[in-house]
């Protein structure tokens, strides 16, 4: 006889089953944090619009201590984000030379590396 | 040889008298060098003959002994006792139909396996008596991690995509496209990208990982998916941007 059971999945809560899901999760909910962030950036260049007024008043209202508690959790959340999609780029990219795979290492360090030359880049030309 | 008693709590459902699946608990003596499976062969020959499962070649190489061992997607006849605690849960594959106690039914997978063409489709036709077609060590390098796939169904138990969206091709099944696509002798691509490049294909997979963590063959079927996912934008852009560069 065929009557197969099909167990209830809930839509909801399936993550909470396991916790690879809730690692899964917490990388997918860290891009909430660059969302809002791209938001203030956006606003940032409506002040900037509005005039010198306005984007001072912006520009204060970021060193608030609200507004350095926002930058600081989107650092953590945007540097989590990053890494966890770091370590797997030799899964995505593997590269083959020769007869051999480059050892996943090297590909997950070259983004690192690249990630810090960018960061100083911007450092530079910030100050 | 040390013995311990071991409390095998097993997921039931038979399909003719039950509704809903209930679990059943039976106590063991086992080995410590045993297999999971090895204390379900106790129970069917010695406690319980009506104790359903599918196993075969008790080595990792068949791959019908798939089950949840403890919540987590495992070969039963790779799951060492001495591994774990006096009590041990064991369920059947997750987001699959259950046709009776560890079985479940494998007719998706099959029909989904059999979609994608898993077997070489020649660029060329050439016949018998122009010999083989060659390959080096690098281009067999290339995809020799995917042929090693037992189609255990593990990364389907694992993949939450696949729970909640049933008609998800799945990991197995793409990665052995992936298989046949990167092999040098083959020229089906383009008749596989119709079926693995669509939205219940690999767009359906937002790489929780989970099949790589659980198969038991590191066969990385996820790796092979994203790779799916950057030659088809690769393939998007020249369409797109490059139309030139049709082949
Ligand atoms: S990819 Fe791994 S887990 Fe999935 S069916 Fe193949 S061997 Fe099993
Ligand atoms: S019995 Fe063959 S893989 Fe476990």
């Amino acid at each position: 006889m065929n009557k197969p059971y099909v167990r209830p999945l809930s839509k909801t809560s399936w993550f909470l089953t396991q916790p690879r899901y809730k690692r899964y999760m917490a990388r997918e909910v860290t891009c909430l944090f660059i969302f809002a962030y791209t938001f203030l950036l956006i606003m940032g260049l409506k002040r900037l619009a509005e005039g010198p007024d306005a984007f001072n008043a912006f520009v204060q209202a970021l060193g608030s201590p609200l507004g350095v508690l926002f930058n600081l959790s989107v650092l953590i959340a945007a540097v989590y984000h990053s890494t966890t999609w770091f370590n797997v780029t030799p899964q995505a990219m593997p590269i083959q030379r020769g007869e051999e795979f480059v050892p996943g290492k090297i590909i997950i360090g070259a983004h690192y590396a690249l990630w810090a030359v960018v960061s100083l880049i911007v450092l530079i030309l910030g100050v | 040889m040390s013995e311990r008693q071991i409390q095998l709590e097993v997921l039931r459902y038979n399909p003719e008298t039950d509704s809903e699946p209930r679990y059943q608990t039976y106590s063991v003596p086992c080995l410590n060098e045993w297999v999971v499976l090895d204390a379900l062969n106790y129970v069917k020959d010695n406690l319980d003959p009506t104790l359903s499962y599918r196993w075969s070649c008790h080595m990792a190489v068949c791959g019908s002994c798939g089950m949840m061992i403890n919540g987590e997607p495992k070969l039963a006849c790779k799951a060492f006792i001495h591994e774990y605690t006096d009590q041990i849960r064991v369920d059947p594959m997750a987001n699959f139909p259950i046709e009776r106690d560890l079985v479940t039914s494998v007719e998706d997978f099959i029909a989904k396996l059999a979609s994608v063409k898993p077997y070489l489709i020649p660029k060329e036709d050439k016949p018998i008596s122009a010999g083989e077609f060659k390959q080096t060590p690098a281009e067999l390098k290339k995809f020799k991690q995917y042929t090693l796939c037992i189609n255990c169904m593990l990364c389907y138990a694992a993949c939450p995509q696949y729970g909640l969206v049933p008609e998800f091709l799945g990991p197995a099944a793409i990665s052995m496209a992936h298989r046949y696509n990167q092999d040098s002798r083959d020229g089906g691509r383009d008749q596989r990208q119709e079926v693995i490049a669509t939205d219940t294909g690999v767009w359906e997979c937002s790489f929780v990982g989970a099949c790589s963590e659980v198969c038991p063959k590191h066969v990385d079927p996820a790796g092979a998916l994203q790779q799916v996912k950057v030659a088809s934008t690769i393939d998007w852009y020249k369409e797109h941007l490059m139309p030139w560069m049709k082949k």
